[in-house]
């Protein structure tokens, strides 16, 4: 024990810093202008009253996704790479996000999505939680992680299959372009309303994935030697799938599928710190918020013929050389 | 004091019977070996005694208790277990692995207390990995390796210890130097249950053997007593040489004991 304690503090508050303030640059982000001046009296209840819309209603909510979002698929990639043992684990290896993509579809297609805001978003979070039922019913029996991740690719395929069918049935292009146009994954128009249907599956989520810090570390060693440390691996399943299915499905449900910030933000974390599953956690959730705040920044500075860049395509655009490069350089992995 | 009884055990795995019969009792400061061919029930014993294995009948009981009746935590305070071939998953230093072993001792959410950094200390210093303290796990060679995942175990200090075939991989002097920490522990007052191939070590270190074959227990008892020609001829079908050079115990097959093809005959 050198002295961990406060490197692992430096980098955690690091990261913690710069996701704040990536946040705030968010909400100066953005066609409307802001001065100092107006701010002040923004926050100080007054204003005028079309700037204190777009600054409270419009910016805020959007900021504030972005770090939830961001930090569940940052959380959900760590925990899933310790479990798995896997360093390509990334939040939608359990299928989730495709069958919480799937609900959000349903609602598009169906035009659900038009007829009440929060349609879609809790339909969303519904197909994430029926995409959880076979895995359960799996993990009761199963000792090998390996045939979650294969109930995870059928539970995933069968979520693809879903969205396929409704693009392949859209009654218009039109239809099927907003489906298409949803599943790239935007923060784009988001409201409070959003925020608060997200914040308790993501708080749920996080809580039940950050309780299996020690047990992931124990995992280090395999299943046997785990089990003889005092890790209840049924229980550790239990929370891990319940986690990421109500996390990530409140995730996706709010911003959309927004790949990659999983899997490569624990990547690039990892040799910041001891390199044990637990040392990840905290790290890459504050890593992911911060990264998906950079890109939601990004999307809105890029300039667009049309409408803005989505987010998930930017982040697979810019995250893909980011990791060849991380991948190159880096001597050992994981 | 501490006092592990097998009773009666049998464990069936996949409609199989692996283990059947099996009674034995071990106490404190002992050094017991479990020996056997391949295939006798070794590691299943191994993994019974640690409560990872259900037993279709009978028990293992740790002063009286069923170690299936402990919570996880407590049954790892009082054993601590090394299975066969450990994996190491994640690039640890050294002194970070030999943390692990302290999991069952924490309190829930919280950190590593005095207590377990001396305790992770003391275990450094009994597998002599001060030195490895800083390396990656996953880089160091064999024998350094063995140490650092034999400190593991010894850092969670429970009065039981279950080691499966540690010395496989192993050089002879790296070989040597694992028994006579084993032997130490064992003189420390831990309970040492070891698996082993090597019969020489076997008779050399343990202070009992438990002959494994087919699922049963054959013989029990003070090496020289286990290692007779009967047994080894019964059960690794081999005719060896017993005796002592130097005053350490030796056992050397010589060849196989009925030629190839011949046990079917019979």
């Amino acid at each position: 024990m050198s002295s961990p304690l406060p490197k692992r503090l430096i980098l955690i508050a690091a990261l913690a810093a710069a996701a704040l303030l990536l946040a705030l640059a968010s909400l100066l982000t953005g066609p409307t202008r802001f001065g100092s001046g107006e701010i002040a009296a923004i926050l100080a209840g007054g204003g005028d009253p079309v700037l204190r819309a777009v600054l409270l209603e419009l910016r805020l909510p959007r900021a504030l996704l972005g770090l939830l979002v961001g930090g569940m698929l940052g959380l959900g990639g760590a925990v899933l790479q310790g479990y798995l043992r896997n360093p390509l684990a990334e939040p939608s290896v359990l299928g989730t996000s495709n069958v919480a993509a799937l609900g959000a579809v349903i609602a598009l297609y169906f035009g659900l999505a038009q007829a009440h805001p929060l349609a879609l978003p809790l339909l969303a979070v519904a197909g994430a939680l029926l995409g959880l039922a076979p895995l359960l019913l799996l993990a009761r029996r199963a000792e090998s992680p390996l045939s979650l991740i294969l109930a995870g690719i059928a539970v995933g395929t069968l979520g693809g299959a879903g969205i396929s069918l409704a693009l392949n049935l859209a009654p218009n292009p039109f239809a099927a372009m907003e489906i298409m146009s949803w599943l790239m994954g935007s923060l784009e128009d988001r409201s409070f309303e959003h925020f608060w249907l997200a914040l308790p599956c993501i708080a749920i989520g996080a809580t039940l994935l950050l309780w299996n810090a020690r047990a992931l570390d124990a995992l280090t060693l395999g299943e046997d030697a785990a089990r003889t440390l005092g890790v209840d691996l049924r229980a550790l399943r239990w929370r891990l799938l319940a986690g990421v299915a109500i996390g990530v499905g409140g995730a996706v449900a709010v911003s959309g599928a927004i790949g990659f910030v999983g899997l490569i933000v624990p990547h690039l974390l990892r040799p910041l710190t001891d390199r044990s599953p637990s040392a990840l956690l905290l790290p890459s959730a504050l890593g992911g918020a911060a990264l998906l705040s950079a890109a939601d920044i990004a999307v809105r500075l890029i300039p667009t013929a049309d409408s803005e860049l989505r987010l998930g395509v930017l982040t697979s655009l810019l995250g893909v050389p980011v990791f060849l490069y991380h991948l190159v350089r880096e001597r050992r992995l994981w | 004091m501490v006092t592990l009884s097998i009773e009666a055990l049998r464990i069936d795995l996949g409609g199989r019977a692996i283990l059947h019969g099996i009674d034995a009792e071990m106490r404190s400061g002992s050094l017991v070996g479990v020996i056997g061919p391949n295939g006798a029930g070794k590691s299943t014993l191994a993994r019974a005694v640690t409560g990872l294995l259900r037993s279709s009948s009978g028990r293992v009981a740790i002063d009286g208790t069923n170690v299936r009746a402990f919570s996880p935590a407590d049954l790892g305070r009082r054993i601590a277990y090394l299975p066969q071939g450990q994996t190491v998953h994640w690039p640890l230093t050294a002194e970070r692995l030999v943390a692990l072993g302290r999991l069952p001792h924490l309190a829930p959410f919280s950190a590593m207390a005095r207590a377990d950094r001396d305790a992770v200390e003391r275990a450094m210093a009994r597998a002599d990995i001060g030195g490895l303290r800083d390396r990656v796990v996953t880089e160091l060679s064999g024998g350094e390796r063995a140490r650092v995942l034999i400190a593991r175990a010894l850092a969670a200090e429970a009065p039981v210890l279950v080691v499966d075939e540690p010395l496989a991989a192993l050089d002879p002097g790296h070989q040597l130097e694992l028994m006579d920490l084993m032997r130490a522990e064992a003189e420390a007052g831990t309970l040492v249950l070891l698996i082993l191939h090597d019969l020489a070590m076997a008779a050399r270190f343990c202070d009992r053997l438990l002959l494994l074959h087919q699922g049963r227990l054959i013989a029990d008892g003070d090496p020289g007593a286990v290692l007779i020609p009967e047994y080894l001829s019964d059960c690794y079908n081999i005719r060896a040489w017993t005796g002592t050079i130097e005053g350490q115990a030796v056992v050397l097959p010589i060849e196989r004991s009925s030629p190839p093809g011949a046990a079917k005959l019979r």
